[in-house]
């Protein structure tokens, strides 16, 4: 079956001259949760940016449902690929949470009705469908989180691709976010180095270190491993232990 | 609305006198007073402006290249008195923002825009201003924060130094965060026009419009006068 997500031998180095990456391969089935961990700087935005073509590859390939990331095809892979930022300041700049909502399907040509019944239809996915008049910048930071995945769920894409998603959330929101990613029926490939998240939501992980797949597994075999995560600086949280 | 003939009125002004900036400033003030908003809270609001221009300056950089003749129009004169009366300018776009921001919704505001058919990169920009008036002000404030917390004091010459560094880091702190939002727009599909059907708002009432025709009106009339007697 082809992949939703097929990245092969991608490697990409900054203008400036820094490689972030070195040949990372990596194949999503359709359905799949999969969690993409690594340390701090080990190229993990670096790859997600690639994953809808906002950076282009220096070497290898990216390509969603057999459809290559390149030029011509980039509206069409922009639809298929919702990538979620880590700031939700930088993903929600419109003045109403409504109107952020569907600057997506707007861009993808909708209007009217059908434009509406989208808004309607992933601010009810996040749970927040009374926030739609509000302004952005007056929410919480957990609801402005759950807003911007809404912003890319209204473009019902096929694989969505999450950017440390939990970070700076508190515990309540960290597990309404948990539920709101379980309730989806959608492809997920979720960016995080917190480690617990990935075991709840993501069945499947495969660890990134300095600019290469490591290790892809289980997830709950991965996190056993305690040689593999101390080499590639990954931890648990202290007193947290996988059986 | 009239915030935008406002500050076309305030780019249209001779770059070689220094009066009409003068004048435009005192509409500005009496506009200010009819809306009873503080003099601080305009004055703080302008402490932002540098990081502020720069934010706004980002975008049409990064959208394409060839927007960038857009800029060149308050740019075309020269030496200090471009510098000058950009300067001039700036300032009094971003009160004239300041005051409409204050006393506007601000989705009503960029819908109003676009129904001008102004152009597309003027409406964004202004937009974005509005926007991410209070986001840099926050990342202002919270660095300022630090840096008092770090037991500075803005007091004698020898800080000097300090402030214009950090004058500099909220400079580029502001144009990465416009990168950013640049790429999260790309990310769904923007190509470089915000799509006119996600800005529905209320119309402007009568009397609104007669105040904005009022504002404009006053801020042209100035600028031919100094056209005049340039
Ligand atoms: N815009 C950039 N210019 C130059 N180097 C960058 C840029 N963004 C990231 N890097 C570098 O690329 C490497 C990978 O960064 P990144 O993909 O952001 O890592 P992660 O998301 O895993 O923390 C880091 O060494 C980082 O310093
Ligand atoms: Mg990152």
């Amino acid at each position: 079956m082809t992949p939703v997500l097929a990245v092969r031998g991608l490697a990409y180095a900054y203008p400036d001259g820094r490689q972030a990456l070195f040949g990372a391969n990596l194949s999503i089935q359709r359905g799949e949760r999969v969690a993409l961990l690594g340390p701090n700087g080990a190229g993990k935005t670096t790859l997600a940016l690639h994953l809808n073509g906002i950076l282009t590859p220096g070497a290898g390939s990216v390509s969603v449902s057999g459809l290559p990331v390149t030029k011509p095809n980039l509206a069409e892979i922009r639809r298929r690929v919702g990538l979620v930022f880590q700031d939700p300041d930088d993903q929600l700049f419109l003045p109403t949470v409504a109107q952020d909502v569907a600057f997506g399907p707007a861009n993808l040509g909708l209007r009217g009705a059908e434009l509406e019944q989208r808004v309607q239809e992933a601010l009810l996915a996040v749970g927040l469908p009374e926030l739609r008049d509000r302004a952005p910048h007056h929410l919480s930071f957990g609801q402005r989180r759950r807003v911007a995945l809404a912003t890319v769920l209204a473009m019902r894409p096929e694989i969505l691709v999450l950017d440390e998603p939990t970070s700076n959330l508190d515990p309540a929101s960290r597990r309404e976010l948990a539920e709101v990613l379980e309730s989806l029926d959608v492809t997920v490939l979720m960016v995080t180095h917190d480690l617990p998240y990935a075991l709840q939501l993501c069945p499947r992980s495969v660890i990134l270190s300095d600019g290469v797949i490591v290790a892809d597994g289980p997830t709950g075999e991965l996190l056993a491993d305690a040689e593999l995560l101390a080499a590639h600086r990954l931890e648990l949280p202290y007193g947290f232990s996988v059986v | 609305m009239a915030l935008i003939g406002f500050v076309c009125a305030v780019v249209a002004t001779p770059s070689l006198t220094m009066w009409p900036f003068v004048v435009q400033l005192l509409v500005l003030a009496v506009v200010a007073g009819l809306a009873r908003l503080h003099p601080g809270r305009l004055l703080r609001g302008l402490a932002i402006e540098v990081p502020f221009v720069a934010f706004a300056f980002a975008m049409p950089f990064l959208a394409t290249g060839d927007r960038i003749t857009v800029a060149g129009l308050s740019v075309s004169v020269a030496g200090l008195w471009g510098a000058g009366t950009l300067l001039a300018k700036s300032t009094l776009g971003v009160l004239a923002a300041l005051i409409l921001a204050a006393t506007t919704q601000r989705a009503e505001f960029v819908a109003g825009m676009q129904r001008l058919r102004l152009p597309s990169v003027l409406v964004e920009i202004l937009s974005f201003m509005v926007r991410y008036l209070d986001v840099i002000a926050e990342q202002w404030h919270r660095m300022a924060i630090a840096r008092t917390s770090r037991g500075f004091q803005a007091r004698n010459p020898t800080s000097w130094s300090a402030l214009s560094g950090a004058v500099g880091t909220g400079f580029i702190r502001a144009f990465e965060r416009g990168e950013r939002v640049h790429l999260a727009m790309l990310a769904r599909g923007y190509s470089g026009a915000l799509p006119e059907a996600i800005g529905a708002a209320r119309a402007a009432r009568p009397v609104e419009w007669g105040w904005a025709v009022l504002l404009v009106a006053t801020s042209l009339t100035i600028t031919s006068l100094s056209w005049g007697l340039a």
